[in-house]
């Protein structure tokens, strides 16, 4: 992998090309590129990562971001839905003045001022460096006060024993657990897998990017298009902003 | 009363002998420990049977708070060594003897919580994107791009 910006850029575009044997036109580049720390190298405030979610382009009845989030991080559900887990989920959104239905992906928003964290009373719920949001499972008591607290209702407990876990997302019984954003993708330099998955069934609708990076995709979409938050007047700053509510 | 003494001295010597003899026929039995993959630990092995559990709480704390990856002291890393199958035999769960951790564990009866949550073996060689490549439609330019492309996008990777 080469250091500066545009050789990379040269590389993945030579890359892409070999790769498909096809002409890959400039629009492909719609996933961004996050940059690997060096495994020794903490997670930093010089990022904020987060998602930018364009409803005009997220399908209705699409759940590929639901699936590939099932896939990757190995949850799923036993036909219980008051106890089943929920990493991510399709919500559909009605205006009844108008009768103008959306359909988006809600999952963790990874916010700046997180409720979660606010209430833990062990220090389990917690915020990286970098903004994402998490549960620190070995000091989770399963007391489910984050889950009362966010207003996304994005977190899920544990209920039944899991088997055969994922060794990049390990999941016990009695535990809180949300999006982690794909936090060991995102530590290799990935993007996290509802995004890969939006963009390989052709929608695109999800951007990853570092917030604060002014050259990122993530930024510069914010920039000319504005996004907006899920309940702004929580004042939360959340990570994943949205395109196209109304 | 010399007699006596000398008496019990040889009692004595006799009982050391036939300890000593008794010793080498039931010896204290020893944890089997399965071998494993690598050629040499990440450390000496008497620290690692002191120090392990400390190692694993320090990387934990280090990689789930501060995105610290390295791979020395992860338990990941142990497993991918240590946990290995007999020939013909799947690779043994935390709750089998021959699981490496589950060997010592069980004699010293310290009970372990790691596998309430982690998975007790390493990764099997599984590739979900790469095995099933599709063809997809790229709305934005209208042309046709594999997941392999795409994943080359995504992780900078170059595809073998």
């Amino acid at each position: 992998m080469s250091g500066t910006d545009t050789s990379r850029r040269r590389f993945l575009a030579g890359g892409a090309a070999a790769a498909a044997g096809l002409l890959v036109a400039p629009g492909v580049m719609l996933l961004p590129v996050a940059r690997a720390r060096a495994p020794e190298e903490p997670a930093s405030e010089a990022q904020r990562w987060g998602l930018l979610i364009d409803t005009t382009r997220c399908a209705d009845g699409c759940d590929a971001c639901v699936r590939a989030c099932k896939t990757e991080n190995g949850w799923e559900g036993h036909g219980r839905p008051a106890t089943d887990p929920q990493w991510i989920r399709k919500v559909k959104v009605r205006d009844p003045r108008t009768g103008h239905t959306q359909s988006l992906p809600l999952m963790c928003q990874h916010c700046r001022k997180p409720p979660c964290v606010d209430v833990c009373p062990t220090g389990a719920s917690m915020r990286r460096a970098d903004g994402i949001v998490l549960v620190d499972k070995h000091i989770c008591i399963g007391c489910r006060y984050c889950m009362m607290a966010c207003p996304y209702k994005a977190r899920s407990f544990v209920h039944e024993d899991v088997h055969d876990p994922k060794p990049h997302a390990p999941r016990g019984k009695g535990t809180v657990e949300s999006c982690t954003l794909c936090v060991h993708r995102v530590d290799a330099g990935r993007v996290p897998a509802c995004v890969e998955a939006c963009a390989a069934e052709g929608n695109g609708a999800i951007v990853f990017g570092d917030l604060k990076d002014p050259r990122s995709e993530i930024s510069q979409r914010l920039a000319r298009y504005g996004g907006e938050e899920i309940r702004a007047d929580l004042g939360l700053d959340t990570g994943v902003r949205y395109l196209g509510l109304s | 009363m010399r007699g006596l003494i000398g008496h019990l001295g040889q009692a004595l010597a006799a009982l050391t002998l036939l300890a000593a003899a008794g010793g080498a026929q039931a010896e204290v039995p020893l944890p089997k420990i399965p071998k494993a993959k690598g050629e040499k630990c990440v450390e000496p092995t008497d620290v690692m049977r002191r120090n392990h559990m400390k190692f694993l709480l320090h990387q934990r704390d280090d990689t789930l708070r501060r995105g610290i990856r390295t791979k020395k002291h992860s338990l990941k890393e142990c497993l991918g060594c240590h946990v290995t199958a007999e020939p013909g035999k799947p690779l043994p769960t935390a709750d089998s003897p021959d699981h490496f951790c589950s060997a010592c564990h069980r004699y010293a009866a310290v009970k372990i919580d790691c596998f309430g949550c982690h998975n007790d073996r390493p990764e099997q060689s599984g590739q979900p994107l790469a095995q099933n490549p599709r063809t997809l439609p790229d709305a934005a330019v209208g042309r046709r791009v594999t997941v392999e492309t795409l994943k080359v996008l995504a992780t900078g990777e170059e595809a073998r």
